[in-house]
């Protein structure tokens, strides 16, 4: 019933697991901020994801070390940032379509190595749910917010630690005009290619954490192509949050809660077609952004190569 | 003849940017243990072996094709469209739902109908991004996945509701799929093969595109808004209605892509609940086709024989020397990587030829007074 969903216990439940179910977003969508703060545009998350996902989730199965998974995951994520960076830096090649094929060659490859590796679906025992004295105690808030696993965490120190890098740094004054004028900052003597370097490289390192954080924390399995549009979603998520850490976390915030929502509404059997449920966070995603009509434009140099002048 | 060495060079790119990927696929195919050399050559087999696998590959390559079709058009026109998985869905959907219920028609005209129906189905669903686009400045990157996943639950819904067969809704099984279509209303077959008309309406459309993009108004429009929008809007054209109808047009052959494939190959549509269940992810790869083709039509059309080579051979692959056919997934990505990396010899090659041939032609300065002239006139005309 419909009134069941007011309940404290089930308002809580939304709330916790849309917290939780917002970490792979956040990973990837911060990681792509960055990218796209510098003029990087990398349509690969999804690839990155991917492998992200199955490398993090077979280290931690066949050596029982979570952590040693995660760090995994965040190397071939970082790998595939750097194969990025030569690309688009380097080769100039064009940015939305070379991240296509990332996207294609980590959804391939994942596939690929699951197959020959390990074959069937097994499951890890994931990071655990932490507990805080005191915190964790506090009625309500306490289940929402203070009894994740450490990823959830994480991610959520990863949001005010971008801001403040982006907004209150040099390196992220020098990210923001690689992003907005290369030109100019060249001639400033800004390094235009190693800045572009290092967020690309920081973007594909941050996506292996969002797959490891669905693999080894959140769902506790690896299935071929199980992040299923999650990548692209969390690059909707920077145009949403308008380029902003702090836009990026409501925009997939509310992803999530509605994404959570209809889910409990499954668990209690609320009379909505399981498949209409589905697609509401996708809706209300698009009618937010007609409602909003974004007055914050791209950073100016968004996909586009640099080369320096002669 | 220089010129010509030149012209074909830039030509072959790609392919010599294609073998380069094959050659990685050839390490990956040693660290897998297999050789590469067999592992080939049954991919070769699978793709062109006889005329049956020869009609598979074309089979393959036509929603690719029509897919790509789209794609040219709306990357021409500067929209990026990623939406071609859920436009094919919605056009199957739409054309499905025409086929099973016009049933009282000649076969011709419901076929007919339903295509049409295929073409509106996707236009619609890449009209909207269009639209939002144009006149809310919604990124259509983000719109056309977002409607991605909307159209997949959208099928899921139907098939397993309103438009489920009637024949499973009784059984307790309850499989997600329509009935199927009788067999008037098919796509007729060209060959003795799986070989369907789907194949030479993409081509005679690929031709069509061609004059659409290169000899009409509105291609050349569409054109001008994807190379620089504000010198257009300053030259009288409506930018955001050629936006709207670039994405539009481009959904629409995605949407007869994915008519096609139920017209012609699997005569009802049935869901795994994921949108490649379905598509076979032609909506990406014939983004993947067309970018292979230089976004030209025409191109287009051998380079999704290429992909649909790819991905027949793919399973004739797994079966001789059991590598999964996923790792044709990762070479796709990386042909497309390497394709796209490529143009930069392309474009430096140019480079250079341009420095050559103004060397060549400086004259020396022209003797003084000669530039007078124009001053002087001018001068004299004020």
């Amino acid at each position: 019933m419909i009134s069941d969903l007011f309940t404290t216990t089930v308002l809580i439940g939304i709330l916790a697991s849309g917290i939780r179910l917002s970490t792979p977003y956040l990973f990837a969508a911060i990681g792509e901020t960055f990218g796209q703060k510098s003029g990087v545009l990398n349509l690969g998350v999804e690839g990155q994801m991917l492998l992200g996902a199955f490398a993090s989730f077979y280290v931690a199965l066949t050596t029982g070390n979570l952590w040693l998974g995660l760090l995994t995951a965040m190397f071939v994520g970082a790998l595939m940032g750097l194969a990025m960076a030569y690309v688009t830096v380097n080769l100039h090649a064009e940015q939305g379509i070379s991240g296509i094929g990332f996207y294609l060659f980590g959804l391939g490859m994942s596939d690929l190595l699951f197959q020959k590796l390990m074959g069937t679906v097994e499951t890890v025992k994931g990071f655990p749910e932490i507990y805080i004295p005191g915190l964790s105690d506090i009625p309500g808030i306490g289940k929402i917010f203070f009894s994740q696993n450490i990823l959830v965490y994480l991610a959520y120190l990863l949001v005010p630690l971008a801001w403040f890098v982006l907004n209150k740094t040099t390196l992220g004054l020098k990210i923001r005009s690689v992003g907005e004028n290369p030109d100019a900052a060249d001639s400033l003597g800004v390094n235009v290619a190693r800045i572009r370097y290092f967020t690309i490289i920081l973007g594909g390192t941050l996506s292996g954490v969002a797959g490891a954080s669905m693999s080894i924390a959140l769902l506790n399995v690896f299935q071929q192509n199980m992040t299923s549009g999650l990548g692209f979603i969390a690059v909707a998520l920077v145009y949403f949050g308008a380029w902003s850490p702090i836009g990026v976390l409501g925009g997939a915030l509310l992803f999530s809660f509605i994404n959570s929502l209809q889910l409990w509404m499954q668990v209690l059997s609320i009379p909505i077609p399981s498949d209409i449920a589905v697609m509401m966070p996708y809706v209300v995603t698009i009618l937010v952004l007609v409602a909003t009509v974004s007055k914050v434009r791209a950073p100016s140099a968004l996909s586009k190569p640099f080369e320096r002048g002669d | 003849m220089r010129q010509k060495l030149d012209t074909l060079f830039d030509a072959l790119l790609p392919v010599i940017a294609t073998l380069a990927a094959l050659a990685v696929g050839a390490v990956m195919l040693l660290f897998l243990k297999v050789n590469p050399i067999v592992a080939y050559a049954a991919l070769w087999d699978g793709a062109f072996g006889n005329s049956n696998a020869f009609a598979e590959t074309l089979v393959k390559a036509t929603p690719l094709l029509l897919v790509g079709l789209g794609i040219c058009i709306s990357f021409r026109g500067d929209v990026i469209n990623i939406g071609g998985e859920g436009q094919m869905i919605i056009g199957a959907v739409l054309a499905t739902w025409v086929g099973l219920n016009f049933t009282g028609l000649p076969g011709w005209l419901t076929i007919t109908l339903s295509m049409f129906a295929g073409f509106v189905g996707g236009a619609i669903w890449g009209g909207i991004p269009g639209v939002l686009k144009a006149y809310f400045r919604v990124n259509e990157i983000l719109s056309t996945v977002m409607m991605n996943a909307i159209a997949v639950q959208l099928m899921n819904f139907l098939l397993r509701g309103p438009m489920i067969d009637p024949a499973q809704a009784e059984l307790a099984s309850q499989i997600p799929q329509t009935a199927r279509l009788e067999e008037i209303f098919r796509l007729p077959r060209l060959a003795p093969t799986r070989l369907h008309l789907g194949a030479l309406i993409a081509v005679i459309l690929a031709v069509l595109v061609y004059i659409l993009l290169w000899r009409t108004t509105l291609g050349y429009r569409i054109r001008a808004v994807g190379q620089n929008p504000h010198a257009s809007r300053y030259a009288g054209i409506k930018v955001q209605r050629y936006m709207v109808l670039a994405l539009l047009l481009s959904g629409a052959f995605a949407g007869l892509a994915g008519a096609t494939q139920v017209f012609g190959v699997n005569y009802r549509m049935i869901t795994d609940g994921s949108s490649s269940g379905f598509t076979g992810s032609a909506g990406f790869n014939g983004i993947v086709a067309a970018l292979f083709g230089g976004l030209h039509p025409l191109l287009t059309i051998p380079a999704s024989i290429l992909f649909g080579a790819l991905l027949v051979g793919a399973n004739k692959m797994q079966r001789v020397v059991q590598v999964p056919s996923a790792l044709i997934t990762a070479l796709n990505g990386l042909v497309v990587v390497f394709v796209v990396s490529s143009e930069i010899i392309r474009k430096r090659r140019q480079r250079k030829r341009e420095a050559v041939a103004k060397r060549e032609n400086d004259t020396p300065p022209p003797p003084a007074g000669v530039g007078d002239t124009k001053i002087q006139q001018a001068e004299a005309g004020s």
